[in-house]
């Protein structure tokens, strides 16, 4: 009944694919990481036309639909002439370079809430432990707010990461061959879509559990002091 | 800028009237996605809350699926699927040829079953805040079953778990446009015919847009006030003031 020949082939071609959705994955998460810190730093920075051009951002980037956002780059842009002409027409000409810069705006966009709602959280008497010390700001930044906000933040950053990665799929659709693309091109040609289906499924999933596993290691290595004490060995009989 | 105005408008050669009605079917879509969800949430919810072990691994295994596949690929699933499957019914009862799905149904389905998953994590985390002591209570003075749910465990986990429903609405809202691919002409498939037969990608692009972020505003609104309207009942507290 099964047709063992056919999976194996199925996810054989799926497996090519999946350099590109990692490559699309990590670019988008780097980029979109760094740019998450600008808009934080904006934010929070205590200026209000930053800090009001921070929340547009946001609003505009987790209000509206990614694909839309993705085919007003990669189709709206092209519609002007003085992009076509600039130097940029070399980067948003190519498919992959506009879903990684879309992955990345939009992205930005949560992990700055994210990375937020991490400064939120760090204690108000820590900083200003901290400055009572005489540390300068980028000191107390450096040792006090960024260790314990970026540890609050792994969570629900891990939740985004797992996001991000299933919206790597939308570049499929921008005819970026991932994973998704390639399932959907078999699926077309063969009519076998719960087989494909269930090979690209398990693909993903493999890849959001090492991604899940990978990011709580590093949560559990950062919070010793929150993890129950090893139980110590057995208190010996004290002879009085 | 007349032009603009010309297109984007209600006449002849304007977009404004098949927008406007793509948004109504986005809307109608993202309804019926959640009316869907919240069936296949309140079943994986029970699932996962059961004391047996093997409905737990059903409703473990649900939550893990459509939370780790992309949206994408679940959409084609129910599209390409649900047409061989509807082709295959269909030849059984002596059709001829290929049948296909209609897409508000699948779409209806993908986006329902999607949202079903997130909307299970809501529904449990509101039953484990209920207070343990006030069922016991219930359960002590002879309430049966039904009742208890009806008029203890019903009305709690509607209140708490209105919060995590308005983040689940604003996520089918946004899956919703995926749909687009299956050919149905809501807001974000329209905004593409619209950009590609006047060429003008930047516009449509930006007016979708528009459109969508002007829905997620307004059912900010309105999950608002209805927790607001909830909450009356309550004691303020620092989250509800």
């Amino acid at each position: 009944m099964i047709d063992f020949d056919f999976l194996l082939d199925t996810l054989g071609k799926l497996l090519a694919a999946v350099p590109t959705t990692l490559g699309l994955f990590f670019l988008s998460l780097l980029c979109g990481g760094l740019l998450s810190l600008a808009i934080v730093a904006m934010r929070v920075s205590g200026y209000p036309a930053l800090s009001w051009f921070a929340r547009g951002y946001v609003l505009v980037f987790r209000g509206s639909p990614l694909l839309i956002q993705l085919f007003l780059i990669y189709y709206g842009l092209g519609q002007f002439e003085f992009v076509r002409e600039s130097p940029l027409w070399l980067v948003l000409r190519s498919p992959y370079a506009c879903a990684v810069l879309t992955l990345a705006l939009c992205t930005a966009g949560y992990t700055a809430e994210i990375l937020r709602g991490g400064l939120l959280a760090v204690p108000h008497g820590q900083i200003e432990a901290g400055l009572a010390v005489g540390m300068s700001r980028w000191t107390l930044l450096r040792r006090v707010i960024a260790p314990v906000a970026l540890r609050q933040c792994l969570p629900a950053y891990s939740t985004e990461a797992v996001l991000l990665v299933k919206s790597t799929a939308l570049a499929s659709l921008v005819t970026v061959w991932d994973v998704t693309g390639v399932a959907q091109q078999i699926i077309q040609r063969t009519y076998r879509t719960m087989e494909v289906f269930i090979c690209a499924a398990a693909i993903y999933l493999v890849l959001n559990f090492l991604l899940v596993r990978g990011l709580g290691l590093l949560e559990h290595h950062l919070s010793p002091h929150l993890r129950a004490r090893p139980s110590a060995a057995p208190i010996q009989a004290r002879t009085v | 800028m007349m032009d603009l105005l010309e297109m984007l408008g209600f006449g002849d050669q304007g977009w404004g009237s098949a927008l406007l009605l793509a948004t109504l079917l986005t809307v109608a879509l993202t309804l019926c996605g959640l009316l869907v969800g919240s069936v296949f949430g309140a079943l994986v919810a029970a699932a996962k809350l059961s004391p047996r072990r093997g409905l737990r691994v059903v409703g473990e295994l649900y939550s893990t699926v459509f939370r780790g596949v992309p949206e994408l690929l679940v959409i084609y699933l129910f599209y390409f699927g649900g047409s061989t499957l509807i082709t295959a019914i269909g030849q059984w009862f002596g059709a001829e040829g290929f049948i296909a799905t209609p897409p508000f149904l699948v779409g209806a389905l993908a986006v329902g079953m999607i949202s079903g998953s997130y909307q299970a994590e809501v529904y449990r985390g509101a039953f484990l805040a209920v207070s343990r002591g006030e069922l016991e209570a219930a359960r002590s003075i002879g309430m049966p079953t039904l009742m208890l749910a009806r008029r203890i465990l019903m009305p709690q986990i509607f209140r708490l778990s209105l919060p995590g429903l308005g983040n689940v609405w604003q996520m089918s809202l946004k899956d919703s446009a995926l749909i687009s691919v299956t050919g149905l002409a809501e807001l974000m498939r329209t905004s593409q015919i619209a950009a590609g037969s006047t060429r003008q990608y930047f516009t449509f692009y930006v007016v979708g847009g528009l459109l969508y972020l002007a829905l997620t505003g307004l059912s900010n609104q309105v999950f608002g006030r209805a927790e607001a309207r909830m909450g009356r009942s309550q004691r303020r507290n620092f989250a509800n003031p």
